[in-house]
C-alpha cells in the first residue's frame, strides 16, 4: 500500500503503468474484488457525477435562494464568444459550479472528496473531455487517479473543512483534478505529482467560512476557483515546469496550517465572510426569522 | 490508515447539500423506520445543537423524514420528503429543543402507530455516520467496530440460537447488551463483533423464530 506520493509515482514508473492501475491493484487488494466490480462501482459514480452536471448546467436554484443560475450564465457567455480565459477554463468552472449548485440544491451528487468540494473533479473531467475526447474507461481512470492523490492527503493530512479549512476541501479536490488531467492529456506519474503540488500551493491558508454554516456562500465560487486552479497548474506541469517544493512536504504544510487556523475559520460560521455583515444578514434572514413565521412553516410542512 | 479504499474518497453517492446534516439525517430516520417495521402513523422529531439551529438550510428535516419514509441517501424524492408524508398520511411534528446535547448533532424521533411506540435518539457524527445512542430509553454504547441489532421475544434459547450462529462463522463477540421491556415482552439484543459481518450472517439470524428483526447499526 502507497502511503505518500513519492511512493506512488515510484511504483507507477517501476512497473511503467498510470496512476490509475496503481490504484485499481491496491482497491483489487484491499477489498478483495475483482477489477471488473471495482470498475463497474466506479462508472457508477461517474454516471452520477454526469447526471449532476448535466442536471445544474440546465439550471437550480438552492433551498435558500443563495445560490444557483451561475452555471447556465457562463454557458450563455461561452457560447457568446466573448470569453476571455479561454473556452475550455471557463467551461470547467462552469460544469463545478454546475455540480456543487445542484449539490446546495439537494440534488444527488458524488462527493470527490466531499459533497461541498464535489464540483472540482467532475466540472474539470468533462471538461477535458471536450478536447481530448477520451474513452469510458479513461474518463474512469481519472477518477481513480484522483482518488491515489485524495487518499494520500486523507491519510496523511484530512480532506474536513471542519478540521483544516477550506484548503483540506477544494485545495485537495483542485489538486487531485489537476493530477488527473494530467495523466489524462498523457503526462508522466511524475509531472502528475508536480501538478498537485503546484496546485496545492496556490490554496494554502485558505478557510472555510460558510455564510449561515450553509455549503452555498462561498462553497460554490470556491471549486470554480478550484477547477481553474487545477487546469493552470496541469498545464504549468505538462510543460516542463516543477515545484520546488515536494508534493508531499506541500500536503504536510497544508496540514500543518490547518491545525493552525482558529476554529473561528474552520466550517462553524463564526468568522470569515460567515461573520461579514452581509453574511450575518443573510443569516438572519435564513435562520433568524420570528418563531411566528417559523411556526407556519412547520404548519405548513405537516398539515 | 485511516482511509482504505479509492471509494472514501470518490464517494459516498449522496443528496447535498451535507454528509453530516443531509446523509447522516436519511440514516438516522431509517434505522428507526426499520427498528419500527412499518409505517408510522405519527413522528415526533426532537431536534437539539446544530441540527435544531440549522436543519432547515441544510435539509435536515426532509431528510429524517426521507429516512422514516424508507428512501436511502441518494433518493431523488428526499426534497420532496414532506409533501410525500403527507400523501402517506405520516404525520410529522418537528421541535426546536434548547437542551444542550453532548454532541452538536443530536436527534430524538419519537414513533407511534395504534399501540405501538418507539423512541430513537441518534447523532451524526460527520461524513454520513451516524450513531444511535438510545432505543426506548436502552442505552446503546457503540463504538467503532461492526454492530449489529437484534429485536426479539423475550424467550429462553433465543440468545444461544444468535451466538451459536456467529460461531458457526467464527465471528468473535467483542461486547453484547440485551434488554427488554418486560418479562416475556420484545426484547432487544446488541452485538458487537470483531470483523466484518456479511449479509448471509444477518439473513440467517433474520431467519430464526421469535427473532423479529436485525439491523446492523455499525458497518
Amino acid at each position: 500500500m502507497f502511503r505518500n506520493v513519492t511512493e506512488l509515482v515510484s511504483l507507477a514508473e517501476q512497473s511503467q503503468v498510470k496512476i490509475a492501475e496503481i490504484m485499481i491493484r491496491q482497491e483489487i487488494e484491499v477489498s478483495g474484488q475483482s477489477r471488473e466490480e471495482i470498475i463497474a462501482k466506479m462508472e457508477q459514480n461517474l454516471a452520477v457525477m454526469e447526471k449532476a452536471l448535466e442536471r445544474g448546467l440546465n439550471g437550480v436554484k438552492s433551498q435558500t435562494g443563495l445560490t444557483g443560475g451561475d452555471a447556465v450564465l457562463l454557458q450563455n457567455y461561452i457560447k457568446s464568444g466573448k470569453g476571455l480565459s479561454g473556452d475550455l477554463l471557463l467551461d470547467a468552472v462552469s460544469k463545478a459550479v454546475a455540480t456543487n449548485e445542484v449539490n446546495a440544491a439537494m440534488g444527488v451528487i458524488c462527493a470527490t472528496p466531499t459533497a461541498g468540494s464535489a464540483g472540482v473533479v467532475p466540472g474539470t473531467l468533462f471538461a477535458v473531455k471536450e478536447k481530448l475526447s477520451p474513452t469510458r474507461m479513461e474518463m474512469i481512470e481519472f477518477l481513480f487517479t484522483a482518488a491515489a492523490f485524495g487518499f494520500v492527503v486523507a491519510n496523511n493530512a484530512t480532506v474536513s473543512g471542519a478540521a483544516g479549512g477550506c484548503q483540506a476541501e477544494v485545495g485537495s479536490a483542485a489538486g487531485m483534478a489537476a493530477a488527473s488531467i494530467v495523466e489524462m492529456a498523457g503526462g508522466t506519474p511524475r509531472q502528475a505529482a508536480e501538478a498537485m503540488a503546484i496546485t496545492l500551493k496556490n490554496m494554502l491558508g485558505l478557510v472555510c467560512d460558510p455564510v449561515a454554516g450553509l455549503v452555498e456562500v462561498p462553497c460554490v465560487k470556491r471549486n470554480a476557483m478550484g477547477a481553474s486552479n487545477a487546469l493552470t497548474a496541469a498545464d504549468m506541469a505538462l510543460a516542463g515546469i516543477t515545484s520546488r517544493i515536494l508534493c508531499d512536504e506541500v500536503i504536510a504544510a497544508m496540514y500543518e496550517i490547518g491545525k493552525t487556523m482558529p476554529s473561528a475559520l474552520r466550517e462553524t460560521a463564526q468568522g470569515g465572510l460567515a461573520a461579514t455583515p452581509t453574511g450575518r444578514r443573510l443569516e438572519a434572514e435564513i435562520f433568524g426569522e420570528p418563531k411566528e413565521k417559523l411556526k407556519d412553516y412547520l404548519v405548513a410542512s405537516i398539515s | 490508515m485511516k482511509y482504505r479504499s479509492a471509494f472514501d474518497i470518490i464517494g459516498p453517492v449522496m443528496v447535498g447539500p451535507s454528509s453530516s446534516h443531509t446523509a447522516g439525517a436519511v440514516r438516522i430516520g431509517r434505522v428507526a423506520r426499520s427498528l419500527f417495521e412499518k409505517q408510522p402513523k405519527k413522528v415526533d422529531i426532537h431536534l437539539y445543537g446544530s441540527f435544531a439551529t440549522t436543519y432547515k438550510g441544510h435539509g435536515t428535516d426532509l431528510a429524517l423524514v426521507a429516512g422514516l419514509l424508507d428512501f436511502d441517501t441518494f433518493d431523488e424524492k428526499i426534497p420532496d420528503s414532506l409533501k410525500i408524508a403527507k400523501e402517506v398520511n405520516m404525520e410529522v411534528v418537528f421541535h426546536e429543543e434548547g437542551a444542550i446535547p453532548e454532541h452538536p448533532n443530536t436527534v430524538k424521533l419519537v414513533l407511534a402507530a395504534d399501540e405501538q411506540t418507539l423512541e430513537v435518539i441518534g447523532v451524526s457524527i460527520g461524513g454520513g455516520a451516524i450513531e444511535i445512542k438510545e432505543i426506548n430509553s436502552f442505552k446503546l454504547k457503540l463504538s467503532g467496530d461492526p454492530a449489529f441489532l437484534v429485536m426479539h421475544q423475550d424467550k429462553f434459547g433465543v440468545v444461544s440460537c444468535v451466538t451459536s450462529i456467529l460461531s458457526k462463522y467464527k465471528i468473535n463477540i467483542g461486547h453484547m447488551e440485551v434488554a427488554r421491556k418486560e418479562k416475556g415482552d420484545m426484547a432487544i439484543m446488541v452485538i458487537q463483533v470483531d470483523q466484518k459481518i456479511e449479509d448471509t450472517v444477518l439473513n440467517e439470524i433474520k431467519e430464526l423464530s421469535n427473532v423479529r428483526g436485525v439491523i446492523r447499526m455499525v458497518a
